[in-house]
């Protein structure tokens, strides 16, 4: 259930760290004011970012909340307010509030189970949170599958991080795969759906997507035909949001709201809403 | 226990309100009809402040505007709009409480009076509200030219204690506790029982056409409740900005509007949300539907289309589901 304590009203926060991941999405690691974070989170939660003047908005909180130094939102450059945050430079102020939304449940379905994750685009921001959660309690969890797309190789998001990082991990496997040939490029050529089927997962696992509209509804029919039920398949549904808490109205799909009932929701939950997200 | 009825004279009920104006600010009166904007901006008010910054030492100072709870009465509110209000309590004052709504709310003794002729266009009795027995914390009504008064919560006892050398304790016969027998009552306004077959019935892509998207009915809608915020720089100190929250209409294309595109791209999927929610999500959440039956937009829109014929054309759509 949503949080009672969760408000309008921000916390004075600070970027203390800038990566350019490609070249329209920045992550940025925030402090709040006294260096410490100012909330705690789940995987899969969301904060709302603001610049006072400017605007506020919802971004996915991409850093594990088992971090206890910072928050990590990776941020894709697409208007008013994400053109001015990637402006910013280092100790630039701005204000945050949350945690919200339901999380993924990385504390019972999740355990014990393998996991595969599916990524288009800026889509692995909600899931890294997830991954570096399950990378940090590695014994809770099975084998990794981590299946991540983007248009070419420099709009995959955090791809140092994969290459150097996740695929060393043990019990990890990483695949990668951008839309078109490219010259230098050893991993797999077509659409993510494509590249699933041509892997042939075990339908045991629980699947977990994130990524455009489109992604999410072809990898899930594929899924299906591979023998995985809804129910074992947890996505993210992203509406416009401006309160956070079920109030505002905005983020409404059917009786739900996707700001407190999501933005994380298993798919056989969204086969019970109006088809309009 | 139940509070004692007490009366007055007609003559007398100015001296009543000017008693309670001497305690804190009245707003209404015990009038001839509702008024013709609801009451909910009293709770929830076209626009608000939410909080100030100002950006000291390149750090952002936060001040939350401090919350409003000084006392008020809103006097003659009907059955409809005290029905409304609790609607609006149930959205705002769960979990997590909006402490602007509930320092209003708090600090606001609501005084209704009961209808004993239904209005133009007034359909409460549709929507199971009785137009002569409203909630409130104190009920007033008017019969053969007495003024009655009965407390029905403590805040409406307090009431009473400021007024009790003004009133006459009575025990009122059976037929004197409503001022009319309730008007006939009339049939139910349908609501559909399936949220995916209304939503997905081929009636909406007629039935928005006449809708131009003004927006009319939220903002005169009681239970209308969805707010934008947004965040502007003062104009005499740009260190200084300040967030505001303000009414908000999903009839409004910018509504839903998001970077990769709208869930809801044309006029007819945003009035189906306008319809669907007062009807049908609002009553699968919280039990009740969002429609209190005030009339106000089938008063005011200005292209004649309203609740009562969206609901019946969809319970019509079912009917013939069915056959
Ligand atoms: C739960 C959730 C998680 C998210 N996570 C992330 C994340 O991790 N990373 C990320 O990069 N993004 C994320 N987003 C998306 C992010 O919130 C948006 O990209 C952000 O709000 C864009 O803000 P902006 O001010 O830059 O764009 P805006 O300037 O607000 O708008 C972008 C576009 O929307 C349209 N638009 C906006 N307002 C209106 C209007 N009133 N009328 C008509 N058209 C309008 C315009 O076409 C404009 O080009 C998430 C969103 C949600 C809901
Ligand atoms: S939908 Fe119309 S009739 Fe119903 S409560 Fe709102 S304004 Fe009144
Ligand atoms: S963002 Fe306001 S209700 Fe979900």
């Amino acid at each position: 259930m949503c949080n009672p304590n969760l408000g309008l009203i921000p916390f004075p926060a600070r970027i203390i760290h800038i990566t350019e991941n490609t070249a329209d999405t920045k992550t940025f690691r925030v402090v709040g004011e006294d260096e410490k974070k100012p909330f705690a989170h789940m995987p899969g939660q969301c904060a709302m970012l603001s610049l006072p003047g400017v605007g506020e908005a919802m971004f996915s909180i991409s850093s594990a909340s088992t971090n206890e130094e910072f928050y990590e939102f990776s941020i894709k450059r697409v208007g008013k307010l994400t053109s001015e945050l990637h402006t910013l430079q280092v100790d630039s102020p701005i204000t945050l509030r949350g945690a919200y939304g339901r999380p993924f449940p990385v504390n019972d379905v999740l355990i014990g189970q393998d996991l595969l994750f599916i990524a288009g685009g800026i889509g692995l921001a909600p899931l890294r949170s997830v991954i570096r959660y399950v990378f940090d309690n590695r014994d809770k969890y099975g084998a990794v599958d981590i299946v991540y797309g983007a248009r070419s190789s420099a709009d995959l998001v955090f791809l140092e991080e994969i290459q150097n990082e996740w695929t060393a991990r043990p019990n990890t496997r990483v695949h990668l795969t951008i839309d078109r040939e490219e010259e230098g490029w050893s991993g797999n050529v077509g659409f993510v759906p494509t590249y699933i089927k041509q892997l042939s997962f075990n339908p045991s696992k629980i699947a977990l997507i994130c990524g455009p509209p489109v992604m999410i509804k072809y990898s899930l029919a594929t899924l299906i035909e591979m023998g995985f039920e809804k129910t074992q398949v947890y996505t993210t549904l992203e509406m416009r949001m401006k309160c956070g808490i079920g109030k505002c109205g905005r983020c409404n799909i059917g009786h739900k709201y996707a700001c407190i009932d999501g933005p994380v929701f298993r798919c056989d939950e969204i086969d019970e809403l109006p088809e309009e997200y | 226990m139940q509070s004692p009825v007490y009366t007055c004279s007609l003559d007398n009920v100015t001296q009543l309100i000017n008693r309670i104006a001497e305690k804190m600010p009245v707003y209404g009166d015990f009038g001839s009809s509702k008024t013709t904007l609801s009451p909910k901006g009293f709770f929830l008010p076209a626009l608000e402040k939410l909080y100030e910054t100002a950006k000291i030492n390149d750090s952002y100072k936060i001040t939350p505007a401090p919350p409003e709870n000084a006392p008020f009465v809103l006097l003659g509110i009907r059955a409809c709009d005290a029905a409304a209000i609790e609607i609006l309590d149930g959205v705002y004052l769960n979990d997590p409480i909006d402490p602007q709504y509930k320092a209003r709310r708090h600090a606001s003794y609501i005084v209704t009076f009961a209808c004993e002729t239904m209005g133009a266009n007034c359909f409460c009795q549709s929507v199971n509200i009785n137009p002569a027995a409203p909630k409130g914390d104190v009920k007033a009504w008017v019969k053969n030219g007495t003024f009655f008064w009965l407390a029905q919560s403590e805040k409406g006892e307090r009431l009473t204690e400021l007024l009790l050398d003004l009133l006459e304790r009575t025990i009122p016969a059976g037929n004197d506790l409503l001022p009319v027998e309730p008007p006939d009552s009339a049939p139910a306004l349908p609501l559909p029982a399936d949220m995916l077959s209304a939503f997905n019935a081929p009636v909406w892509d007629n039935l928005h056409r006449a809708c131009i998207a003004c927006g009319t009915c939220t903002f005169l809608c009681p239970t209308c409740q969805c707010y934008d915020i947004s965040s502007h720089e003062c104009t005499e100190n740009s260190e200084k900005t300040h967030c505001t929250r303000q009414w908000d209409a999903c009839l409004y294309p910018g509504f839903t509007q998001m970077a990769h595109g709208n869930p809801r791209p044309s006029k007819k999927e945003r009035f189906r949300q306008r319809f669907m929610h007062k009807l049908v999500y609002h009553m699968q959440k919280y039990g009740t539907s969002a429609c209190v039956g005030c009339g106000r937009c089938v008063n005011k829109c200005p292209v004649n289309m309203n609740i009562v014929k969206v609901a019946h054309v969809l319970a019509q759509e079912e009917v013939n589901a069915y056959v």
